[in-house]
């Protein structure tokens, strides 16, 4: 019953792809050859450059801090700890807004310079913002925190006495962290880096703001500005072989190490405190992701929001917010729910449709939001209209339209494109529990479902936690399935947000924007915390 | 469990029942929109139920909600859209005295399937240091080489640049127009990026001497209620392109009642209210749009322009071309 159960709900998530791939056998109409000809090689080479820069971002980024946190202490760790997870609630395409209106050329900077030394424009270098570079910088700021929650807690759940071996054996703290934490680390960094890429993938705010050719963007252009849905389909397929080496690629990594630690007991991790100008750069390393993530544009935000607050219509706002969270929190408790049945299912019932089942599923996280929107648009209008004619033909009832246009679909949506993100975390934790845990439970006479809730329960409700958590701040951010599904009369922050941003009235749009980066940094903060004190036998 | 779930579908899809209502989809943003449309119910007390978002998608929903779609007004910024919503058969004919007397032939669908409810035009924006208006004349002479590394302009991905060179095939043909469009991408002072506002802005900033823009943006700077941006706008003067020869490149919002509209009537009187004086004037004023009738007054900031001759086009065309002119910008490298 439940692996059938697992596969009925990994075939529905698994539609709105389904459904793209119907479209691929319609002729494309030529579109296809001349996108050969011209744009496809750019396509897909700025996309890999796009992931490899964001990919070495984020890893700079994420991993040392995530290090010297858990491992050292130096003014401020304890705060920067939790700080460095505040760039998660800020959405990739409000910070690309938000340097833009510093840094562009008409920007206060650039004026600032130009005034200051009499120069004019071309007669002093400045890193164009929008480029390339500027994508990577923009998108590895807001992503590497999924990098550094992963390797923490990872960090936190090493054992001390691999370590100590490793120190007796004469390793200095610099090698223990290169030859024994973080080879003992990569599944869950790899993980996390995973995640970024796929992000990057699905990216289409930042991307299109800043011009550049990739994947997304030209899904978009040969969709609607060239009206074919054949080979726009068929542009998304070439993105997901990418995402498929991705997935591939990650599961191929964990399964090359599956750490259990043997011995249950953990003593407290020894912080080593730095001091002098050691302790100065570790503030520094650690600091700046922090200031450029969140400090900086938040600041920006602020300024914008009290210049502006009187010419803004902010009647709405308390709707707006409370739009936003009921969708949030709504997602958050079902992907939860849906994640565990799905994950414990597979640990249940590995076999090879269950899995594919799972992989399937897990490929929703790198397809844009608009073409997910699309592919759920096409099977509940078709479902609705072909209930409503069924029903007029045998009872004369006319049922309209269901599901369509409703949050039904609008939450659907949210589900087939994060539930990655609940799937990776409940499974990693899932993966954590050794499977003789599993057989003692059963010796002892336990059912599947009590070994769940009296053993798994209690050693995954941070996982439970962390997946919903991931879930809510997702769907604060996202924009373009909420635009195209959502009923009449409904508006969410990010929607607000967008429609003002994409008058380029970036200043008017910065309320609502704040809104939303405030409303995602508690979850944020409790998501850091519940991390930090998961290291079994930490009070 | 199963009542409960069939209450919260039930409640989810709160059914849109009672009272007289018109149901939009638009593709003109909310605050821009939701004034006039208050106005309406107001003036009627015809409720009236929005959803916003890119035509595209509009379109996209509208065709597979199919014959039970609740939409019964499709409003768009730009006329591509209407003329592919036609095309897929998504949009009914309207016979209307008041829309067919109020609203010029040239600005309505030959057969009633949409008509234009606000006009704008795509015009050249020019620094008043750097560039001397006798230096500019029209749209393809922007393709001369004395504007090299001069020229700002956004993504070809813009609609309202799919418009501009889809209106070049239509009066110069594909060839022309192909290397016309080499010819301005040769002239760019940068890869295109930003939107309309952003090319006027890096005017001010130095990057380009001149962009091509279309005019409300350039009216909101003017009005803005940011001291900078007023600040920016003072500073680049309005050029009407090809006075001399077939008018400035028009371009519309406009609306069509959909064919499976459940409240036509409803719909027909918003587009009929839309077009009356007092919206008419409210459009020129507040979003810097030009009034589709020429007997409304517009706020002084249009006045200042001066009057300008209108390109006479045929506006379908430009939906006919549309896809053409996405291909040969492709091929232009027009990013």
């Amino acid at each position: 019953m439940i692996p059938v159960l697992v596969i009925v709900l990994c075939t529905l998530f698994s539609i709105p792809v389904l459904t793209l791939l119907t479209s691929l056998g319609a002729s494309s109409d030529g579109v296809w050859q001349h996108l050969v000809d011209t744009l496809l090689l750019e396509y897909i080479s700025e996309s890999l450059l796009l992931m490899t820069g964001v990919g070495v971002l984020v890893l700079v980024l994420g991993v040392l801090p995530a290090w010297l946190v858990t491992m050292t202490r130096f003014p401020g760790s304890r705060l920067l700890e939790l700080a460095l997870v505040l760039p998660l609630a800020m959405p990739a395409y409000i910070i690309a807004y938000t340097y833009t209106g510093m840094l562009d050329v008409a920007g206060p900077v650039q004026s600032l310079i130009r005034d200051t030394f009499d120069l004019s424009y071309g007669e002093y270098w400045f890193p164009p913002i929008r480029s390339l570079g500027g994508a990577i910088t923009m998108l590895g700021l807001v992503l590497y925190p999924y990098v550094y929650l992963l390797a923490r807690t990872a960090f936190l759940e090493q054992s001390v006495c691999v370590l100590e071996v490793s120190r007796t054996l004469g390793a200095s703290p610099r090698r223990t962290f290169t030859r024994v934490a973080l080879p003992l680390a990569r599944p869950a960094i790899v993980a996390g880096l995973s995640l970024v890429l796929m992000e990057t993938l699905a990216d289409y705010g930042t991307v299109q703001y800043f011009g550049i050719s990739v994947f997304t963007t030209g899904i978009f252009r040969t969709w609607f500005g060239m009206g074919s849905e054949t080979a726009a389909a068929q542009l998304s397929m070439v993105l997901l072989l990418f995402v498929l080496t991705l997935v591939i690629l990650e599961q191929w990594s964990r399964q090359q190490a599956r750490y259990h630690h043997t011995s249950n007991r953990y003593s407290a991790l020894p912080r080593a405190r730095l001091t002098g100008w050691r302790s100065i750069t570790a503030l520094l390393y650690c600091g700046l992701p922090v200031l450029a993530g969140f400090i900086i544009p938040v600041v920006q935000l602020i300024l914008w929001a009290v210049e502006t607050w009187a010419l803004i219509d902010t009647s709405a706002f308390f709707t707006l917010f409370f739009n936003s969270l009921k969708l949030a929190g709504l997602t958050a408790l079902l992907g939860m729910g849906l994640a565990l049945f799905v994950a414990y299912g597979r640990r249940l019932f590995p076999t090879r449709p269950v899995r594919s089942g799972f992989r399937i599923l897990g490929l929703g996280y790198a397809i844009p939001g608009t073409v997910i929107a699309v592919g759920v648009l096409i099977p509940f209008a078709w479902f609705d209209n072909t209930v409503d004619g069924f029903m007029r033909d045998n009872f004369d009832i006319a049922t309209g339209l269901l599901l369509s246009g409703t949050l039904v679909a609008v939450v659907f949506a949210y589900l087939v494109r994060f539930l990655p993100v609940a799937l990776n975390t409940i499974d990693a934790g899932l993966g954590k529990i050794k499977t003789s845990m599993d057989d003692a439970g059963r010796s002892m006479g336990l059912r599947p479902m009590q070994i769940l809730h009296r053993v798994h329960m209690p050693m995954l409700k941070g996982s439970l936690l962390t997946a919903a958590l991931l879930l809510f701040v997702d769907v604060l951010k996202e924009l373009p399935a909420t635009l195209i599904l959502r009923p009449f009369n409904f508006n969410t922050l990010a929607i607000r947000t967008y429609e003002l941003a994409n008058q380029e009235r970036l200043a008017e749009a910065s309320s609502s924007a704040l809104m939303i980066v405030l409303a995602g940094i508690l979850p944020v903060i409790i998501l850091s915390i519940s991390i930090s004190r998961s290291r079994p036998g930490n009070a | 469990m199963r009542k409960l779930l069939i209450l919260l579908v039930a409640a989810l899809a709160a059914p849109l029942t009672g009272a007289q209502e018109v149901n939009i989809y638009s593709a003109r943003q909310e605050n821009l929109i939701k004034p006039i449309l208050d106005r309406f119910t107001d003036a009627t007390g015809i409720a009236v139920n929005l959803i916003t978002g890119g035509a595209d998608t509009l379109i996209t929903r509208m065709a597979r909600e199919g014959a039970n779609s609740p939409a019964d007004l499709l409003l768009t910024v730009d006329v591509g859209r209407l003329h592919r919503a036609k095309q897929q058969h998504l949009l009914s004919p309207v016979s209307s005295t008041v829309l067919d007397s109020l609203i010029p032939a040239q600005y309505r669908d030959s057969e009633g399937y949409w008509y234009a409810m606000s006009l704008r035009s795509r015009v050249i924006v020019y620094s008043q240091d750097r560039v001397d208006p006798s230096e500019l004349s029209t749209y393809e002479a922007l393709a001369d080489s004395k504007w090299r590394g001069r020229i700002c302009i956004r993504s070809s991905s813009n609609i309202y640049n799919q418009s501009l060179t889809a209106s070049l095939i239509s009066h110069k043909g594909i060839s022309e127009a192909e290397s016309w469009a080499r010819g301005l991408v040769a002239n760019m002072a940068r890869p295109p990026q930003g939107g309309d506002r952003d090319q006027i802005s890096a005017v001010v900033a130095g990057q380009c001497d001149l962009a091509v823009v279309n005019s409300y943006y350039l009216a909101g700077m003017l009005n803005s209620g940011d001291a900078q941006q007023r600040e920016i706008a003072s500073q680049v003067s309005l050029f009407w392109p090809n006075q001399d020869g077939r008018g400035a490149h028009i371009n519309i919002s406009g609306a069509g009642v959909a064919s499976n509209a459940p409240n036509r009537e409803e719909a027909i009187r918003l587009m009929e209210f839309l077009v009356n004086d007092e919206s008419q004037e409210w459009y020129a004023e507040t979003n810097g749009e030009f009034p589709v009738r020429d007997s409304v007054p517009i706020s002084d900031t249009l006045k200042a322009w001066g009057p300008f001759k209108a390109d006479e086009i045929a506006l379908e065309q430009l939906g006919i071309y549309n896809a053409d002119a996405v291909r040969l910008m492709d091929r232009a490298g027009w990013r």
